[in-house]
C-alpha cells in the first residue's frame, strides 16, 4: 500500500473526526454548563490528534522500513569475489533496487523467468528499461525485496491507521462543556509557527553543513594550503594523478577576479545610486519622484541574466568595436572583460544603492536639516556637511551590502566576464570569478568524488563565508544606525 | 558689468556688503544638482537602452516565415513496398521531407533531374518538416493518397533571410543563404505563398537542435511549476514563521539568532542555494536531476526570507490599538493575530509575496547547479520529470552560436521581462489601492 493512500486515508479519519467533534460539541452548547469552547475547536483537536500522531508514524515507518530493506538487501547479495561481476557492492544494491521497482510493473499471474535474459523483454513491453549488467542471480533477491516491502508497507499501514482511530476516540471521548480544547488546539499551532521560523535556522545549517562536508572531502586530496595559496587555477589535470595536483586548485586568480569585478561595479554604482537618492530624497519634486523611483526600481527587478546577455551581446561587441576603431586596428578591449562585467554589473546594483541610502538619507532627523538651513547653508551644503556625515555610518553599512552583493553575483560574470583563470591588472583584459568556476565545474555530467566537483563546494563555503562577514558587520552598522536617532 | 557700476556709486553712501562667497557657493549648488541629474539620467538611459536594444533584437521572434504548400502524400514515398498495414514502423520511418521537397519542386518548377539545382535546395525547408508531416498521417492514414495545404516551417537560415535581417551585400560564399535561394524565396513571396505568421511555436516547442522547431514551452511549463511549488510552500511558512516572530516570540538570544538568519539568508548569494540543494537534494536525499520539484524547494528556500521581511513589516504596521481592542474583547491571542491582524495585514504581505515570486521568476544561478540546463523536448506531465524554466532556457540559447538563436533568446526575454512586469504591477496596484495608513 502507498504511502500516499495511507496518507489519504489518515486525513479522511481526521475529516469525520472532525465532523463528529464538532457534532458532539455544539451539542452541549444549548446546556446549562457555558462551555468553554466553541465547537469547531473540539473538532479540530480531534482532526489533529487522528492526523498528526500517525502521520509522524508514517514518516519514521517510511524511513525506517527503507533502512531496513536496504539492509535486507545488502545481507542477501552474494559476498564480494575478485570476478564479481558488478563494480561495487553499492552498485549491486542500486541494480536490485531497480530491478524490484521494475518487477512491480509485470503482472502477477505470469510466472517469471530464471535469467535477465528472457526478463528483460517482459520488462521491456512495460517500459522499464534496466541496466545491462543486472545479473541473474539477482531476480530471487528482488523478488524477496519486494514482498518484504509489501509487508512492512502493509504492517506501517495498519499500525498508522489504528493509531489515528484511536487518537480521534481519544479526541471524542474528551469532549465535554468545560474540556480546553481552544487552549489545546492553539498549543499546537504555536508549536506550528515556532517549527516555521526555525527553517531559517534549518537552511543556514543546512548550508554550512552540506558545503563543509564536501569541502572537507576536497582537502583529503588537495590541501588546503595549495587552495588557499595556489595562484594556478587550472583543474582539469589533477585527477589524473595525484602527484600534479600540487597548486592546480588556486584561489587566488578567482579571488582577484570576484574582488576587481566587484570593485569596479561599486565604481560605477556608488556615485551614482548615492548622488540619484540624495537628489531624489533632497531635491526631486514629488512628480518627479513619482515617476523616476518607480523607473529606478524596475531596473531592479530585471533579473540579472538580462543584464548579463546585454553585456555580452550588446555592450561587449560594442566595446570591442570602439576601441579597435580608436586604435585603429587590434582592440585593447577584450569582448569579455573586467571593465565589461563592472560596468553592467554596477548598473545593476545602482537601485540597490539608491534604495538603501535612500532610507538612510530620510532616517537623518528634520531638526538637523532645519538647523543648517536656517544657519545660512545651502541645501548642497547642508547635504555634504550635516545630512551625509550624519548618515555616514548607515551610507558605509550599505556599500557593504552591495559588495556583497557584487562578489555572489552570478550570471553577469559568467557571461560576461570570461572563464580564463588570469591573473591581471588590465581591466579590458578577461578575468574569472569564485562564481563562475562553481557554475562551470557543477554543470555538465558530474561525478560526485572527484576534486574537480568537490571543488566548487570549497569555492561554495569561501564565498559564504566571505559575503557572511560583510553581511554580518553590514547589518549591524545599519542596525546600530538606525537606532541612533530612534 | 552694470553690478559693478551700480556697486562703486552705492559704495559712498552704503557699506559695501561684505564678500561672503554667495555666487561660488550657488555656483556649487547649481553644480551638486546638475551631478544628481546627471545620476538619475545614467540609471534611466542605461534602462532605456537595454530594453530598446532587446526588443529591437527580439520582437521579430514573435513571427515565422512559413511556407504553404500543397503536399501530396504520395503512396510510392511513405510506403513504397506497401506494408503498413502489418508494420507500424513504416509509417514513422518513412521518408517525409521528400514529400515537401517534391511540392516545393513542383511550385517552383524545377526540372528534378538537375542535380545542382536540387542541392541548392537543401536547406530551404526545416527539417521539421518531418515531425509536421509525420503527426498528421499518424493522425489519420487516410490522407495518403491525397492532396492538402500545409504550412511548412522554413529553415532558420530563410526565415532571417525573408526578415530582411541578412546582408545581401556580403560575397555569396560567405552567407548562409545562396542568391538562387534568394531568388526562390522572392518568387515564393510574390506568389504568395510564403509570408511571416505569428509564431506560436515559440510558445509550444521543446528544446531542439534547430532554431526555427525550438521554443519556450518546457521551460514555461518548468517555470509555472516551479512557482506553484514556491507559493504552496514559501507563503504559508513564510507568514507562519513571521507571525510568530512578530507576535508571540520573545525577546531572547533563540529569537535573535532567528532574526539575523533571516537577515543574513536574504543576502546569500543565489548559487550558495544551489548547492545546498545538490548537496541536499539530490546528492543526500537521492532527488532527480534537472526536476522542478527540487527547483521549486531551492527557489522557495531563497524566497523565504524576502517574504518573512515583508510580512513582518506588514504585520508591525498594524496598529497596536486593534490589538488591544481584540484583545479587550475577549479573544486568545491566537484569534486575535488571525481573525484581526492577519486580514488587515494581508495586502502587504500579498505584495512582499508578488515580489518574492517575481525574484524567483527570474532566478538562474542556482537552477543552473541543480541541473536544469538540460535539453529537454518533452512536456513535464509531473514536477519530477526534467524540465527547463524561463531564464535558464535563455541562458542556454545565449550560448547557441546561430544568430536565428539569438533572436529567439530576445524574445524569450521580452516574454520573460512582460511576466516580471505583469506581476511587478499587479504588486504596486495591490498595494496602492487597499494600503491603509493608519
Amino acid at each position: 500500500m502507498s504511502s500516499l493512500l495511507v496518507l489519504a486515508i489518515v486525513i479522511a479519519v481526521g475529516v469525520v473526526a472532525f465532523v463528529i467533534g464538532r457534532q458532539r460539541a455544539s451539542a452541549h452548547e444549548t446546556g446549562k454548563v457555558k462551555p468553554h469552547s466553541r465547537a469547531h475547536y473540539h473538532g479540530w483537536w480531534a482532526f489533529l490528534l487522528a492526523v498528526l500522531p500517525a502521520v509522524l508514524l508514517l514518516a519514521v515507518w517510511d524511513v525506517g522500513s527503507s533502512f531496513y530493506l536496504d539492509r535486507h538487501i545488502h545481507a542477501a547479495l552474494p559476498e564480494r569475489t575478485v570476478d564479481s561481476k558488478v563494480a561495487s557492492e553499492a552498485l549491486d544494491a542500486s541494480l536490485v533496487k531497480s530491478l524490484a521497482r521494475g518487477l512491480r510493473r509485470l503482472d502477477g499471474g505470469t510466472a517469471l523467468p530464471a535469467t535477465f535474459a528472457e526478463l528483460q523483454p517482459l520488462l521491456a513491453a512495460k517500459g522499464v528499461a534496466l541496466a545491462s549488467d543486472t545479473q541473474d542471480y539477482m531476480i530471487p533477491i528482488a523478488v524477496e525485496a519486494n514482498t518484504v516491502q509489501d509487508r512492512l508497507g502493509l504492517f506501517g499501514a495498519v499500525l498508522t491507521f489504528a493509531l489515528s482511530i484511536a487518537g480521534a476516540f481519544y479526541a471524542l471521548r474528551q469532549i465535554a462543556p468545560r474540556a480546553r480544547a481552544r487552549n489545546n488546539v492553539e498549543k499546537l499551532m504555536l508549536w506550528g509557527l515556532l517549527a516555521a521560523s526555525t527553517i531559517a535556522i534549518l537552511t543556514t545549517v543546512g548550508i554550512v553543513l552540506s558545503m563543509l562536508f564536501q569541502t572537507i572531502t576536497f582537502f583529503e586530496s588537495v590541501s588546503p594550503m595549495s587552495f588557499f595559496f595556489g595562484t594556478v587555477w587550472d583543474p582539469r589535470f589533477a585527477a589524473a594523478g595525484s602527484g600534479g595536483s600540487q597548486g592546480q586548485f588556486g584561489l587566488i586568480p578567482l579571488l582577484a577576479g570576484t574582488l576587481y569585478i566587484a570593485a569596479v561595479a561599486l565604481l560605477v554604482a556608488v556615485p551614482v545610486g548615492l548622488m540619484s537618492a540624495v537628489y531624489m530624497s533632497e531635491y526631486a519634486s514629488r512628480s518627479v519622484r513619482s515617476v523616476v523611483k518607480p523607473a529606478l526600481e524596475l531596473l531592479a527587478g530585471i533579473p540579472t541574466i538580462v543584464y548579463g546577455i546585454f553585456a555580452v551581446v550588446t555592450l561587449g561587441p560594442f566595446l570591442r568595436d570602439l576601441s579597435a576603431a580608436l586604435t585603429g586596428g587590434s582592440p585593447f578591449i577584450q569582448g569579455q572583460s573586467i571593465f565589461t562585467a563592472g560596468l553592467v554589473m554596477g548598473v545593476m546594483l545602482i537601485p540597490v544603492v539608491s534604495s538603501l541610502s535612500d532610507d538612510i538619507i530620510t532616517a537623518v532627523p528634520r531638526a538637523m536639516r532645519d538647523g543648517s538651513l536656517g544657519l545660512g547653508a545651502t541645501r548642497s551644503e547642508t547635504i555634504k556637511r550635516v545630512i551625509l556625515p550624519a548618515a555616514l555610518p548607515g551610507i558605509v553599512g550599505a556599500i557593504l551590502l552591495t559588495a556583497s552583493r557584487a562578489i555572489g553575483e552570478t550570471m553577469i560574470v559568467v557571461l560576461a566576464a570570461g572563464v580564463a583563470a588570469n591573473l591581471t591588472i588590465n581591466p579590458f583584459e578577461a578575468m574569472t570569478t569564485i562564481t563562475v568556476k562553481i557554475v562551470n565545474q557543477l554543470t555538465g555530467d558530474l561525478e560526485f568524488n572527484s576534486p574537480q566537483t568537490l571543488v566548487a563546494f570549497a569555492l561554495g563555503l569561501t564565498l559564504f563565508a566571505l559575503t557572511l562577514v560583510m553581511n554580518i558587520v553590514a547589518l549591524y552598522i545599519v542596525r546600530k544606525y538606525r537606532e541612533q536617532y530612534e | 558689468m552694470t553690478d559693478i557700476s551700480m556697486d562703486t556709486m552705492a559704495g559712498a553712501v552704503a557699506r559695501p556688503r561684505r564678500d561672503i562667497g554667495l555666487k561660488a557657493r550657488y555656483a556649487a549648488e547649481r553644480r551638486f544638482r546638475i551631478y544628481g541629474v546627471i545620476a538619475i539620467s545614467v540609471g534611466l538611459a542605461f534602462l532605456a537602452i537595454m530594453l530598446i536594444t532587446i526588443v529591437s533584437k527580439g520582437y521579430t521572434a514573435f513571427w515565422q516565415t512559413t511556407v504553404t504548400l500543397p503536399i501530396t502524400f504520395d503512396e510510392k514515398v511513405i510506403d513504397p513496398s506497401g506494408k503498413r498495414a502489418t508494420d507500424p514502423n513504416v509509417l514513422v520511418k518513412a521518408n517525409y521531407p521528400k514529400l515537401a521537397e517534391n511540392a516545393l519542386v513542383a511550385k517552383l518548377g524545377i526540372d528534378p533531374a538537375n542535380k545542382p539545382m536540387m542541392l541548392k535546395l537543401k536547406g530551404f525547408l526545416s527539417e521539421g518538416a518531418r515531425v509536421q508531416l509525420r503527426d498528421i498521417v499518424s493522425a489519420d492514414p487516410s490522407v495518403i493518397g491525397t492532396t492538402r495545404d500545409v504550412n511548412i516551417l522554413a529553415a532558420a537560415n530563410l526565415d532571417s533571410a525573408f526578415k530582411g535581417q541578412i546582408d545581401l551585400s556580403v560575397d555569396e560564399a560567405r552567407r548562409k543563404v545562396s542568391n538562387q535561394q534568394i531568388d526562390w524565396m522572392n518568387k515564393l513571396k510574390a506568389d504568395g505563398v510564403m509570408a511571416e505568421h505569428f509564431n506560436t511555436g515559440l510558445f509550444s516547442y521543446g528544446a531542439s537542435s534547430r532554431p526555427e522547431t525550438s521554443g519556450m514551452g518546457v521551460a514555461i511549463i518548468g517555470s509555472f511549476y516551479m512557482m506553484v511549488i514556491v507559493l504552496l510552500l514559501a507563503l504559508p511558512i513564510g507568514v507562519a514563521a513571521s507571525i510568530y516572530l512578530e507576535e508571540f516570540a520573545k525577546k531572547n538570544r533563540f529569537t535573535d539568532l532567528i532574526e539575523v538568519n533571516i537577515n543574513n539568508l536574504a543576502a546569500v548569494p543565489s548559487i550558495v542555494f544551489g548547492l545546498l540543494g545538490l548537496a541536499v537534494f539530490i546528492n543526500f536525499l537521492g532527488m532527480p536531476r534537472s526536476a522542478s520539484f527540487v527547483g521549486g524547494l531551492v527557489l522557495t528556500l531563497m524566497t523565504l526570507p524576502t517574504i518573512i521581511i515583508a510580512t513582518r513589516a506588514a504585520l508591525a504596521a498594524v496598529p497596536p490599538s486593534i490589538r488591544s481592542a481584540a484583545l479587550g474583547l475577549g479573544a486568545s491571542k491566537m484569534q486575535m493575530v488571525f481573525h484581526h491582524i492577519l486580514p488587515l495585514a494581508a495586502p502587504g504581505i500579498l505584495t512582499g509575496t508578488i515580489i518574492g515570486l517575481a525574484r524567483a521568476l527570474g532566478e538562474t544561478a542556482p537552477l543552473l547547479l541543480i541541473g536544469m540546463v538540460a535539453f529537454v523536448a518533452d512536456y513535464p506531465t509531473t514536477p519530477f520529470d526534467p524540465a527547463t524554466a524561463l531564464p535558464v532556457q535563455i541562458y542556454m540559447w545565449a550560448n547557441e552560436a546561430e544568430r536565428a538563436f539569438v533572436e529567439r533568446m530576445s524574445g524569450a526575454i521580452i516574454i520573460l521581462l512582460v511576466f516580471l512586469m505583469a506581476m511587478n504591477i499587479t504588486a504596486i496596484v495591490l498595494r496602492r489601492r487597499f494600503e491603509r495608513r493608519w
